[in-house]
């Protein structure tokens, strides 16, 4: 018996090689298994621009402001303009209220439209289809439709009946929610991809100009800009201005004739803005009367609120009955459970100098006399699930289609036409992908966000706001855009924190390295679903094993 | 574009922190071992722990980060139990480190052994580790355990607390808390579950001795388990870490919650998180959201008689308990952190 | 070099030329001075390297060593009595993992009552315990066999406990030869572990065996006590022609051969024996003796060629399995099971009491006239047993068992006699 020998034997069974367990495949006692799913996080949604906007939030997360820039112009070419003028159905639907407020999406888009600005960044086209479109309407359903339609590789021409460009983005919203600059910027990056506006050059007769011009397709988008009518009694002679006409007036700077005392009829956007525009022409708190009760007004809930906080008086469930001279008569209304106003009889007074009637618009489809084939309902024109109207090749959206009449709408608009504009010009049919399973506040584990009161954006100084058109809300730095993007939850989408990695007992899941993500070791998970409860982001699902 | 390097950061946010493992958003040095590539794995796969083990967790977490902290020379002794069982079955081992298992009372006197080994021939870069569960630590092993602290010995022993004797079918240790149900503290009688004013506090025990280190820790907390973990192995002599690990089997809890049932036992005031050292509690880890006590206690089936009217009184002496912890070791924040 | 001096000093001594690396100590007399002058010559430098640990039980001293010697260093713990008792499961264990400790036992009786003299209760509970059992008869043997022990345990990577009579040898003063430095690590070589915890080469130790394997592990320990039947008299003979002494070995016979009578037992009895048996020859008894110094490793085969010429043999030891017998007897019979040999078992200097060579002479001579009894209590006072069995006989109504129970070992018999 040798030493040697001896020293090389290790005692049988009772001392073990390292590494042997690997032998032992515990995947083999599961009756469920873990999956990675990227769900679909409420603020995208939401977006009726289809923004993703988790995806871009995840890049501004890292500092990659470009990458977060581009992953939003996949979707819209207007972030600038959006970070200022959308109404934030994201923000409303986003979950992190439910643990302290809401991501400040808006702001964080609008700081990425400004670097992108700032810094010049531009979008490539596509190969040229030897296709041409033709886009009626220069707003922001007809730009976002040119746009995609360019980056698509198709020839675009966009007809526009007035001297700019914009639409009611240029027409409809006062400078001090939009600057002027912001607005040029990001059109002028669109017509710098080549895209062919024709201004002062209104349609009348789309049919006529399709042959003539050998347009392939064509995307209307001509919004709706004819003001509602409502018949008031009135003696004497009260000045009656549209709230269209005064909007386009403050632009161009010719409000001469509003002065002293004004009363603005209507609850919507555009009432709000008038009224907005009012109080910093007159100096007068303007008064606004609204038939329905506030929580019914059509205006979005934070432009009242801007609108209140500049001392604007706004005036619920009144209508105007007549007016004699100086006196406009209010009735009140009275709401029924569904918010529906009914008069009372009972009338009060108030003392004014000029009424602004905001009640809403009309479209003029005129151009489409010689097309019989587009069916018109209610004023406005019927598309399908494409956004195509009854005349082949002839697609339509924005205010002019039935729709909520939103900027952010209008854009969702013009992109979806120009995918299915896209596809029909190819003889094919454009089918969405499949809408992943959405993420409520349920499925999350906020235990891991860590707690931080949203960055709330500096708003100049209420006073400053009242008396000029200098932008009201000011704008993040990017050491607040960093943080505020830092908020977002990442709902429904991994974003890599490792804590499934971390947390499984039996190391069953591999990590694939940043931007890869993990994969799951099945022949060692046990199926305990620990990784999924400490998902922060609800982004695993356990499922039934098939046995 | 590069992430903003933290020094230009005024505002220090970073969407989860370090409450989650990983965060891709902090620096490198700040995110846990068990978030990198190139973790040691100490405790491998293919070992028979339950499913949603949180003792298999806390060891991985543990030693993995001794492994970081002493640039892989670490031999660690281990108690029987069910770590002990469940990782060393002939023929297959799920530890990558040496490791050895002796008996049920002895694993911190081993490792003083392996230590005074290390020392005679000079390799005192390699450090040694003892752990067993509750029951080997608490009960069988404090003789030996309380040895390797008189002497000072340079043994970090971590005690995984799943609170009984799990690997024998439950029964009741002296870690046991008050009510629990066990399979020798039957909900029955007058006094349902395991009796109150019984046990002991190991840790405060640990700290009696005046050993240099002495923390607690849970497996829901990675990075404050991996940052007493690593401080533990910076100290020479003999130390103290005990990680709070929920067994689902045990405590009749859902697999999946065990990380969950461990956040609530701490954010409950129920098992509070402390640091100490030479004789003094030296820290103690503020309550971030506290949840009330029920909470905690709904989530497992062993204190499911607690919730019966006619043993009303034992809820109000559990909550009394965590009252009482949250008031003797301060464990609400000052500042308003709880929002 | 030779030196008057205790007996623990000495095993001190021996241990300490072993150059161990990690001793740990618990007090229990009477062992208590060897660990005492070893914690003396560790904190003086005369040991070193090597970590002295001052441990909370036995059961700590012996755990602490199972952790240094599966680290790869010498180790070695002394403990008597109670002791080995509390320290059983770490007994076990070290043996199961195989760790080459050496372990002195200074022999002494269990309690309770609580006793503090010699027997060898303590190591006797060990038995079976896998650890291989040398028994030394002499402090110079104890010297020695300490020397030869290392060596044993770690070429079979096996622990080895030698035992020696407590305060007898432990405390006594005699002649005993110190070997040298040079010559020691001459015969015992570094310790080459044949397994190491070490982060260079990572294994598991201490796996849990199931039903599908424990067998073979249990059949393994067996095999190793078998080879160490053949390694323990070869470690003697290179000891001897380093040392020029004969120590150590599986059995040594005292003018045994060729012997009506062979007087068979273990440890330092031998001393007075000797001089009764001499006596005896020179009044012609046909009488030699035989210690066993092995005693796990049990030496079946060279106990029954040595006792092959027998008629008869007197296995004379210190423990008692209670209820059953001789346990050394026991062996005995085992080994000699086909021989034609009658074998007396005798109990004798249980928790202490002197033997001596007056009724050592007088139950030698019962024996030769086969007149002993099965099992026969040395030198027990039965005025006393029997005034207590009376006395519970007329108290419980059970008494005539116990009474038979006596009758069948004799004790009544041989009251009669004394």
């Amino acid at each position: 018996m040798s030493d040697e020998a001896l020293v090389q034997e290790k005692p049988f069974a009772v001392t073990l090689d390292v590494g042997t367990s690997l032998l032992n495949k515990t995947g083999t006692w599961r009756t469920s298994r873990p999956v990675y799913v990227d769900r679909l996080p409420p603020c995208n949604n939401a977006c009726p621009a289809g923004e993703n906007i988790q995806a871009w939030l995840f890049a501004a997360e890292e500092g990659d402001y470009e990458s977060a820039w581009r992953k939003i112009m996949e979707e819209n070419p207007f972030p600038s303009v959006m970070g200022r003028v959308c109404y934030q159905p994201c923000e409303q639907s986003c979950n992190r209220v439910q643990l302290d407020e809401s991501v400040g999406i808006n702001s964080v888009e609008r700081f990425l439209g400004d670097q992108a600005i700032k810094y010049d960044w531009k979008i490539d086209v596509g190969e040229p289809t030897g296709k041409r479109v033709m886009v009626v309407g220069g707003g922001p359903g007809g730009l976002a439709a040119a746009y995609h339609l360019r980056r698509m590789g198709h020839a675009v021409t966009l007809f526009e009946s007035a001297s700019k460009a914009g639409g009611m983005l240029r027409w409809g919203i006062p400078k001090y929610r939009l600057p002027r600059e912001k607005l040029n910027a990001e059109i002028a990056r669109i017509e710098a991809m080549g895209v062919e506006i024709r201004l002062n050059s209104p349609v009348a007769d789309l049919k006529a100009s399709m042959v003539e011009g050998g347009y392939d397709a064509a995307f209307l988008a001509v919004g709706a800009s004819t003001p509602k009518r409502l018949e008031i009694p009135i003696e004497g002679d009260m000045p009656v201005v549209e709230g269209i006409k005064l909007l386009r007036d403050v632009e161009l700077e010719q409000t001469g004739y509003l002065k002293g005392r004004v009363v603005v009829y209507g609850g919507g956007n555009t009432a709000m803005d008038v009224a907005r525009s009012a109080k910093r022409l007159t100096g007068f708190t303007p008064q606004v009367i609204v038939r329905r009760a506030r929580e019914y007004m059509a205006a979005h809930d934070f432009e009242i609120q801007e609108a209140l906080d500049e001392v604007v008086d706004i005036h619920n469930l009144r209508t105007i009955r007549e007016i004699k001279g100086k006196t406009v008569v209010l009735e009140k209304q009275v709401a029924d459970d569904t918010g529906r106003p009914f008069p009372t009889g009972q009338f009060e007074e108030i003392e004014a100098d000029i009424l602004v009637m905001a009640l809403g618009q009309d479209t003029e489809l005129s151009l489409l006399s010689n097309l019989p084939s587009i069916e018109i309902n209610w004023g406005v024109v019927a598309v399908d699930a494409g956004m195509m109207t009854g005349e082949a090749g002839i697609f339509a959206g924005g205010d002019m289609v039935p729709s909520e009449r939103t900027v952010t709408t209008a854009i969702g608009h013009g992109k979806k036409a120009a995918r299915n504009i896209d596809a029909w010009l190819r003889g094919e049919r454009y089918a969405p992908a499949p809408k992943h399973q959405l993420v409520s506040y349920q499925m999350l584990n906020p235990w891991y966000y860590s707690d931080a009161p949203r960055t709330v954006r500096p708003t100049l100084e209420v006073i400053r706001r009242q008396s000029g058109f200098a932008e009201v809300i000011g704008d993040l730095n990017e050491e607040n855009a960093l943080f505020e993007a830092r908020r977002c939850m990442s709902c429904g989408n991994c974003f890599e924190c490792d804590n499934c990695y971390g947390i499984c007992p039996d190391n069953a899941i591999r990590k694939l390295g940043p931007g890869n993500r993990f994969e799951f070791k099945y022949d060692y998970c046990k199926g305990c679903g620990m990784c999924a409860t400490e998902c922060p982001c609800g982004a695993i699902e356990v499922v039934p094993e098939e046995i | 574009m590069p992430n903003l390097p933290e020094s230009q950061q005024r505002v220090k946010f970073y969407q989860t922190g370090t409450f989650t493992v990983g965060n891709r958003l902090l620096d490198s040095e700040q995110r846990t071992v068990q978030a990198t590539l190139d973790r040691s794995n100490s405790l491998d796969s293919g070992h028979r722990a339950c499913q949603g083990c949180g003792e298999a967790l806390g060891a991985r977490f543990a030693i993995d980060a001794a492994m970081r902290a002493t640039n892989n020379q670490l031999i660690a002794a281990n108690a029987t139990g069910c770590l002990e069982v469940f990782t060393t079955p002939y023929p297959e081992t799920a530890w990558s480190i040496p490791w050895i298992h002796s008996l049920f009372g002895n694993a911190s006197a081993v490792a003083s052994g392996i230590a005074a080994a290390m020392k005679v021939k000079g390799r005192e870069e390699v450090r040694v580790i003892a752990q067993g569960g509750d029951g080997g630590t608490t009960d069988i092993g404090i003789g030996c355990l309380s040895g390797t602290f008189d002497r000072n010995d340079d043994v970090l022993y971590i005690c995984y607390n799943n609170q009984a004797y799990m690997n024998t079918g439950v029964q009741r240790s002296s870690a046991t808390p008050a009510a629990a149900r066990t399979a020798t503290t039957m909900p029955v009688g007058a006094e349902p579950g395991n009796a109150f004013q019984s046990g002991k506090s190991v840790p405060l025990i640990a700290i009696a001795h005046q050993i240099p280190y002495v923390a607690t820790a849970s497996v829901h907390d990675l990075h404050d388990l991996e940052v007493k973990v690593m401080k533990a192995m910076q100290i020479r002599g003999a130390r103290y870490i005990e990680i709070f690990v929920p067994c689902p089997l045990g405590w009749g809890s859902i697999p999946g919650d065990t990380i969950k049932v461990a956040r609530m036992a701490v954010e409950s005031g129920m098992y509070p998180l402390l640091e100490g050292g030479n004789g003094e509690i030296i820290g103690v880890s503020k309550i971030r959201r506290r949840v009330p006590v029920d909470a905690y206690l709904k989530l497992q089936k062993r204190f499911a008689h607690v919730f019966k009217p006619e043993n009303a009184s034992q809820l109000e002496r559990l909550r009394a308990i965590a009252e009482n912890n949250i008031r003797r070791f301060d464990l609400l924040s000052k500042e308003d952190d709880q929002s | 070099m030779l030196k008057q001096i205790e007996g623990s000093h000495a095993v001190a001594e021996a241990v300490a030329l072993c150059r161990p690396e990690v001793i740990s100590a618990y007090p229990i007399t009477p062992q208590t001075h060897i660990v005492e002058d070893l914690g003396l010559m560790v904190k003086s430098g005369k040991i070193s390297p090597c970590e002295f640990l001052l441990v909370e039980s036995e059961f700590g001293a012996l755990s602490a060593c199972i952790g240094s010697s599966a680290a790869g260093a010498r180790s070695y713990t002394a403990t008597s009595s109670q002791g080995i008792l509390f320290m059983m499961e770490a007994v076990y264990n070290a043996s199961g993992m195989g760790l080459p400790i050496v372990m002195t036992v200074g022999n002494r009786a269990i309690g309770a009552p609580i006793n503090i003299w010699n027997d060898w209760s303590d190591s006797m509970s060990a038995r079976d315990a896998g650890w291989l059992q040398l028994f030394v008869e002499s402090n110079q043997q104890a010297v020695d066999v300490h020397i030869q022990a290392f060596k044993l345990a770690e070429q079979l990577s096996m622990p080895v406990m030698v035992c020696m009579d407590g305060f007898i040898l432990t405390h006594s003063y005699s002649q005993v030869d110190i070997p040298e430095q040079a010559t020691v690590d001459r015969y015992l070589p570094p310790f080459q572990p044949r397994q190491v915890l070490d982060p260079a080469a990572p294994l598991s130790m201490g796996a849990m065996v199931g039903p599908e394997a424990f067998t073979e592990v249990r059949y393994f320990a067996h095999h190793k006590q078998r080879e160490a039947l053949t390694l323990i008299p070869q470690l003697a003979q290179e000891f001897q022609a380093l040392m020029g002494r004969d120590s150590g070995g599986l059995l040594k016979c005292f003018d045994c051969e060729e012997k009506e009578t062979v007087v068979v037992t273990m440890g330092s009895v031998i001393g007075t024996m000797l001089e009764v048996l001499s006596d005896m020859r020179a009044d012609g008894y046909s009488i030699g003796a035989l210690t066993l110094r092995s005693f796990r490793p049990f030496p079946i085969e060279a106990l029954h060629d040595a006792l092959s010429g027998a008629k008869r043999v007197i296995v004379f030891e210190k423990s008692l399995a209670v209820g059953m017998g001789g346990i050394l007897a026991n062996d005995v019979r085992m080994a000699t099971r086909d021989l034609d040999l009658k074998v007396h078992s005798v109990i004798g200097g249980l928790g202490g009491r002197p033997i001596t060579r007056k009724n050592l002479r007088r139950m030698f001579e019962k024996g030769v006239n086969d007149t002993l009894n099965n099992i026969h209590f040395h030198d027990m006072h039965m005025d006393v047993v029997n005034r207590e069995l009376e006395r519970a006989k007329a108290r419980r109504r059970s008494g005539s068992p116990a009474e038979n129970i006596l009758s069948d070992v004799g004790v009544v018999a041989a009251a009669k006699t004394i």
